[in-house]
């Protein structure tokens, strides 16, 4: 799972959904590894518009980076250089930077996510199906 | 021979014998390959940008393949872990998601460009065991959807209905949700090439464009 997935995955249960501690997930006993992708300045800068600063901040602490700058970059324009400088380091932690075992807990429900292999499990057991 | 939504519920229906004859017919990877063309072409994203792309119950991730080919970064959802170990083995390049489409789309509001989904959300309309409400799990379904999407978001859905009713029925409860709505039905004449495909677009002032 990509890290820019962390920041917009949220628990399944229904009742969790209008409460903020469900989102964003606490990861733990995460492991990572970094896979080449290719750059894209124009998708970055869009994805850069629906992210959730303080969740980005707060999944990047549970994964061990403590060095996230605390204001969301602005006016960034893919053709000045030190806009370049700061998407390339959000793609090399949001796209390469990938989750392939670890736990997500939602803050509401206490309910545990794995995510095994890469994949994700957010399959409800009966008593919190919806 | 019978359609598989009546023999037995997905996870069951796709265990690993079933995915790996799915997977690797190919006959059925040539007409999952045209139908997600045809679903992106119906989509209509705007050429040359990379869109971020929800599939689901994305199987084996046949779809996925296409849609990093045209350059997009996706998202895939199933309830087969079988069909997601296939799409492993494969290398799909979007993130897999072990997921029941009935229980909702477990993704903050306003994320997603666009959603696609092939030969998948009929399953909606079965009620496999007693506490299995098919309405409800439609309703659950297209509300989350629907809030996953970006204002203006769109969807093409193409699905096998086993009867007029089922059509109804699912783009009801789309419209319930507040998607603007419409069929696209091609080879209407044919009853071995006939396929439906669900248009939907996350409410905008705008009149859904089904003239492709
Ligand atoms: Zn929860």
């Amino acid at each position: 799972m990509k890290f820019l997935t962390t920041n917009f995955v949220r628990c399944a249960v229904k009742s969790c959904a209008a409460s903020s501690d469900s989102f964003p997930l606490v990861f733990s006993e995460c492991q990572l590894v970094q896979q080449e992708q290719d750059f894209d300045a124009e998708f970055l800068t869009s994805m850069l518009d629906r992210l959730d600063w303080p969740a980005l901040i707060k999944v990047a602490a549970d994964l061990g980076n403590n060095s996230i700058p605390q204001v969301k970059p602005e006016n960034i324009d893919p053709e000045d250089p030190e806009s370049e400088r700061i998407l390339r380091d959000l793609h090399s932690l949001l796209l390469e930077t990938q989750i392939t075992e670890g736990k997500m807990i939602c803050n509401h429900c206490q309910h545990v996510y794995y995510i095994k292999n890469s994949v994700a499990n957010f399959l409800l057991p009966p008593h919190l199906a919806n | 021979m019978s359609r598989p939504e009546q023999l037995a519920p997905p996870e069951f229906f796709y265990n690993d014998t079933e995915s790996f004859k799915y997977t690797s017919s190919s006959r059925v990877q040539h007409i999952q390959a045209k139908m997600t063309l045809r679903a992106l072409e119906i989509l209509n994203l705007e050429a040359g940008k990379r869109h971020f792309v929800l599939d689901v119950g994305c199987g084996s991730g046949l779809s996925g393949e296409i849609l990093s080919q045209e350059g997009h970064e996706w998202i895939g959802m199933d309830i087969s872990p079988s069909m997601l170990a296939i799409g492993l083995d494969r290398e799909a390049d979007g993130d897999l998601f072990l997921s029941d489409m009935g229980d909702g789309i477990p993704f903050r509001a306003g994320v997603f460009d666009a959603a696609i989904s092939i030969s998948a959300i009929q399953w909606l309309c079965n009620a496999d065991r007693a506490d299995v409400e098919p309405k409800l799990r439609l309703k659950r379904f297209f509300d989350t959807l629907y809030s996953s999407l970006k204002k203006g978001g769109k969807c093409v859905f193409q699905f096998y209905p086993s009867n007029e009713n089922q059509i109804e029925q699912i783009t009801s409860s789309a419209k319930l949700a507040g998607f603007q709505c419409g069929l696209v039905v091609d080879d209407p004449e044919s009853k071995k090439n006939k396929k439906h495909y669900l248009v939907l677009q996350n409410g905008t002032g705008r009149a859904l464009n089904l003239a492709n």
